[in-house]
């Protein structure tokens, strides 16, 4: 095999790595502690080569496209000067990649439910859709403003320790008051919002942002976009909890 | 074959319109507000477009291959035959101890699903560059990875013993706070984010089904009030791991370096 194929296979090479352990961990659970077959092995091998694929195109698709398009924009907001474009945007990008994410929507369906049977609100059907939709939205805003705190943190320097302080904070006060049934949703509402294709956006934004700020180190600075938007949906579903 | 080439096509319709909306808000910020050209437009779209089939591919595929024997796996781990929850007796004598393979299982599905998180190995190559090869993109994913595995080991752990979600949180918080007292100031932001990216399209529907199965197989847990606070554990306790692996890099480096000296 010459070089080139060698360089081609590489990042294939690379998705195989990144899957092995999981492969490794399902193969071994099902042989050894449940000592079961493992059941359509065609369809098992069809599937695991398609994640494979997808994998190693969707890390090319990254370089290629969405951190040097998330960079660029930073650098062109900067070369604007505009903050209140730049805070609209970061609203925007928070609210509208969170309002539609799956994992989202399954979430706030079953903490419906679960408002339904611990009797918060009406056990029918509209109310539960309207109660899912509330708390669908009251994420989707908290993430946007998540962001945007984020990028005010970056065009001032604040230390995002001190915020984070205050966010975990307002997260304890807000637990202190807030219906015992809806504790375990807001917690969990914190890690689902940000979605695959959010992640490497909002960071090469962030990075981007920090590089083209005088006095902003991309390292100290760029970073922690994601951890103001899994740290907001946690108050603000528990808000949502006590409101109703 | 049809089947499976029609079922693609649905995924890869549903992957478009999940992204539909940051499509829509980039081209409108871009077109309207900046209005200024993307240098290397193909490159940028051609990338756009491998990531909306990479993605499509990959979600296929963990619909396909892993999920479902994954989902299975944690359902019959967690099954009550399997727990000898069955015998009268046991749910007298049952005792934490008695699900050992459940946070083996909940151990090795954190750790192994994390390194295959499509996110976390986006953050990690950015971090990679940004710090200009200092932290090696592998050092921090496996430093992830077991900071989800312990976070959802102790989170099966209290959903079998059914202690408040809070408590576990709020020592947790202590807990950052005062290793980000100790630890190196560049390391900070990087370690609050991976908290957020650990879980997305490949942690949460596996990690969701085993504490949905857990909490109800075992007597007075109810999946509805229990089976929540897995995922609030993996994005927790991986903050604690990358700080810690920020602070031992750091020692290590200050003790090689005092040695030379």
């Amino acid at each position: 095999m010459n070089t080139r194929t060698l360089e081609l296979l590489r990042p294939l090479l690379e998705s195989i790595k990144d899957l092995l352990p999981i492969v490794g961990v399902i193969t071994f659970f099902q042989l050894f502690v449940l000592g079961q077959p493992i059941p359509n092995l065609l369809e098992l091998l069809w599937g695991t080569l398609l994640v494979v694929v997808g994998l190693t195109l969707f890390v090319q698709g990254l370089e290629l496209g969405l951190f040097p398009l998330g960079e660029n924009m930073a650098w062109d907001f900067a070369a604007k000067g505009s903050v209140l474009w730049l805070l609209l945007f970061a609203f925007s990008l928070g609210f509208g990649t969170t309002v539609a994410e799956p994992a989202l929507i399954a979430i706030a369906e079953e903490a419906a439910e679960v408002a339904a049977r611990g009797g918060m609100i009406l056990d029918a059907p509209d109310a539960r859709e309207a109660y899912a939709e509330g708390l669908r939205y009251t994420v989707a805003f908290s993430v946007g403003l998540a962001i945007v705190i984020g990028v005010l943190r970056i065009l001032r320097g604040w230390p995002i320790q001190y915020l984070i302080i205050c966010g975990y904070i307002g997260v304890v006060i807000m637990t202190a008051f807030a219906p015992k049934e809806i504790i375990g949703i807001a917690y969990d509402s914190g890690g689902v919002t940000t979605s695959t294709i959010t992640v490497p956006l909002v960071t090469a934004l962030g990075v981007g942002l920090a590089s083209s700020i005088e006095g902003r180190n991309p390292m100290v600075d760029g970073f922690g976009l994601i951890a103001f938007a899994s740290l907001t949906p946690m108050i603000f579903v528990m808000a949502y909890g006590i409101a109703l | 074959m049809t089947e499976h080439l029609i079922s693609l096509w649905t995924s890869l319709l549903s992957t478009f319109g999940d992204i539909l909306p940051i499509i829509g808000i980039l081209v409108g910020f871009q077109v309207l507000i900046l209005r200024r050209k993307i240098p290397n437009l193909k490159r940028v779209l051609l990338g756009f477009l491998l990531v909306l089939l990479g993605l499509a591919l990959f979600l296929e595929g963990l619909e396909r291959a892993l999920f479902p024997l994954g989902k299975l796996m944690a359902e019959q781990l967690t099954a009550p035959e399997f727990l000898g929850l069955s015998r009268a007796e046991a749910s007298v004598s049952m005792h934490w101890r008695e699900f050992v393979w459940v946070y083996l299982f909940a151990l090795a599905i954190g750790f192994s699903t994390t390194i295959a998180e499509p996110s976390l190995i986006a953050v990690a190559i950015k971090a990679h560059k940004v710090s200009g090869g200092t932290i090696n993109p592998w050092g921090l994913r496996i430093a992830v990875a077991i900071g989800v595995a312990i976070g959802i080991a102790l989170g099966t752990y209290r959903i079998v013993t059914g202690t408040p979600l809070q408590y576990y949180v709020i020592t947790g918080y202590l807990f950052v706070l005062a290793q980000t007292w100790f630890a190196p100031r560049s390391i900070i932001a990087l370690a609050y984010d991976s908290g957020g990216v650990t879980t997305s399209t490949v942690t949460v529907p596996l990690v969701a089904a085993l504490g949905l199965g857990l909490s109800s197989s075992i007597p007075g847990r109810t999946p509805l009030l229990d089976g929540f606070g897995l995922i609030a554990f993996a994005s927790l306790f991986p903050i604690m791991t990358v700080l810690g692996y920020a602070q031992l890099s750091e020692g290590i480096a200050r003790r090689r370096s005092g040695n030379e000296s």
